[in-house]
């Protein structure tokens, strides 16, 4: 039997997150295929064949999976379930979304978000916050697993595998796509970038995000935030990192004015340097800091922008 | 319309879960117990729809032991208006869940469903779509926004570039992020009406569902310690030490 990796994408571009996955698929020790569904999707198949590991490419470039609803993918997945005994996606929106699905009407489990490979039938995952790390082992034949790709290493290249075409199109009408706001940034993505400099409620509002920007561009950073900075209204969603946000793990973490929840460690601390700087001697986020500065932020950003 | 709200009982998101000496999962015992943070936004969202004329009836529903007929209570103090507990000692996985909720579904015919997007303890993220594959209904997921009108529900969720919206056709299940709504709390008057609303138990092993496990739990860890850092005196010493002792920048 063979894995199926469904690859993640914004019709544009593959994500990072799709050669990590392949890693962890790799880990299987099956032979693996790509499945990448889209809109003109041609291009990114050619690379997706070039990334090792990646026994053939099947795409699937139609209008219908422009915006890859939940009830559309599952059709396509399940179209092409028989042949494979692991079907493998990243744990981001998109994958979280349909895997369920799919799992449900192959009538198996789901084992959710993975960060290590123990053998074909046995994984880690995080639960509680990431307060324990479970060993769950898979009792059902078919094996439907999200990847939480920060726990996985890129993949290097190779020499192009094939590259087919799916030609089984959804009919499904239970939802329609009505609109995007997509957030506009410059930056690094949150999930891609070496380094993260993420603000909390101590910075007290939007405007003052501002002076996370002179360090970000310096560094190359991408900006995140707390749950508190977005439920104020500070910044938008997709940059709050957390349990229920996007989990990072780059080489320099950097929180400025968050205290430190369970929620919000559970996203950011398997970060290799964990930078603080709170006001608060006692917030918690100094017991995951490895370098913690206790000043106000308002003094200490305009410093660190200028001294690096 | 009727809206359905599976919720469940969970550890309190404020206590930290701490692993068992034998390793073999979290120690519950003693511990405080609560409803599930998203669970508690759906229910808010169910009764703002009834509030605003759009729901006729709000029905929340759990599976699992006796002590989650708490978190049935207080839903119904928060304004649900009846309570469904699928009673069970068994630590079932979300495909039975999923199943288990679809029988509901098949009985109570609710044109929405709307559940947490995930649950603070397993942090699965899955039950409300395997339901809606089970019951073959569109899903609308990780919404911060719904809007009931003409036979559809239009969802906004929260994906990782920004927002998407979608628009799903009646009956639909819908799962809750945090930024859909506020929960209020439920008020002593209130929690007193809810002792009186009607709380059905039915045995989760009556419903005609294989609950026999799929999933394994091998053994359940600590995650790595994080070893100590220092306190560094300023901005100059902090960037010193990024430069020649971690080598990040
Ligand atoms: C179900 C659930 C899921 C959640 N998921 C997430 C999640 O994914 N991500 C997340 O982040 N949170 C999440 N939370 C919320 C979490 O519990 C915390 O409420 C949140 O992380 C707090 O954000 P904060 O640290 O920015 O704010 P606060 O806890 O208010 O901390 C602000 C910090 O700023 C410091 N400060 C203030 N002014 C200054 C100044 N001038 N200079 C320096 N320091 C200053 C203060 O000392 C304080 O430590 C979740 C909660 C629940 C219930």
């Amino acid at each position: 039997m063979k894995t199926l990796v469904i690859a993640e994408h914004d019709n544009g571009a593959l994500k990072p997150e799709t050669s990590k996955t392949i890693n962890a698929a790799v880990k299987l020790g099956l032979d693996v295929d790509v499945l990448v569904a889209g809109l003109n999707i041609g291009a990114m198949s050619e690379k997706l064949a070039s990334i090792a590991g990646v026994n053939a490419v099947l795409t699937a470039d139609n209008a219908v999976y422009e915006h890859q609803l939940a009830e559309s993918m599952t059709d396509l997945v399940l179209s092409l379930a028989d042949n494979y005994s692991h079907i493998v996606a990243s744990a981001t929106t998109t994958g979280k979304n349909f895997m369920p699905r799919v799992a449900a009407l192959l009538d198996v489990a789901q084992i959710s978000e993975i960060i290590a490979v123990i053998d074909a039938d046995t994984f880690k995952r995080p639960i509680y916050a990431g307060n324990a790390i479970a060993t769950v082992k898979s009792l059902d034949s078919k094996k439907v697993i999200t990847v939480r790709a920060s726990s996985f290493d890129l993949q290097g290249d190779q020499a192009q595998a094939p590259v087919t075409t799916v030609e089984m199109v959804s009919a499904s009408q239970l939802s329609r796509f009505v609109s995007v706001e997509q957030t506009e940034s410059e930056r690094p993505e949150l999930t891609a970038a070496d380094v993260v400099i993420s603000g909390g409620r101590g910075m007290q509002n939007g405007e003052n995000f501002a002076l996370l920007n002179g360090i970000a561009d310096k560094l190359g950073a991408a900006i995140g935030a707390s749950r508190a900075a977005v439920d104020a209204g500070f910044v938008p969603n997709d940059m709050q990192v957390g349990q229920t946000g996007k989990i990072v793990a780059p080489n320099l973490y950097i929180a400025v004015g968050i205290s430190g929840a369970i929620q919000h460690l559970a996203g950011m601390k398997d970060s290799k340097v964990i930078v603080a700087i709170n006001k608060d001697p006692d917030a918690p986020i100094f017991q995951v800091a490895d370098y913690g500065l206790v000043a106000d932020l308002f003094d200490v950003l305009p410093q660190l922008e200028s001294a690096l | 319309m009727k809206v359905l709200v599976p919720i469940k009982r969970v550890i309190d998101y404020n206590v930290k879960a701490r692993v068992k000496s034998d390793n073999s999962d979290v120690d519950l015992a003693n511990v405080k117990m609560a409803m599930n943070p998203f669970c508690e936004i759906a229910i808010e969202e169910a009764i703002r729809l009834k509030e605003a004329g759009t729901a006729t009836e709000v029905v929340a529903v759990t599976i699992g032991a006796k002590t989650s007929q708490e978190q049935l209570r207080t839903a119904l103090a928060l304004g649900a208006d009846k309570a469904i507990h699928i009673e069970t000692d068994e630590k079932l996985e979300s495909l039975h869940i999923a199943k288990l909720l679809a029988k509901i579904v098949e009985q109570e015919a609710p044109e929405l469903v709307i559940l947490g997007k995930q649950s603070i303890d397993s942090d699965n993220n899955q039950t409300g779509q395997m339901l809606a594959a089970l019951t073959n209904r569109g899903q609308g997921t990780f919404a911060s926004k719904v809007v009931v009108a003409d036979g559809k529900v239009n969802v906004t969720r929260e994906v990782d570039g920004g927002l998407q919206t979608v628009a799903l056709s009646l009956p639909a299940i819908v799962t809750t992020d945090l930024r859909l709504n506020e929960p209020r709390y439920a008020s002593l008057p209130n929690i007193m009406k809810a002792k009186r609303k009607p709380l059905d138990v039915i045995a989760a092993d009556t419903l005609g569902v294989d609950l026999t496990p799929r999933v394994q739990l091998v053994s359940v860890e600590e995650p790595a310690k994080r070893s100590g850092g220092i306190i560094v005196e300023d901005v100059a010493q902090l960037v010193e030490k990024l430069k020649t002792e971690a080598k990040v920048i």
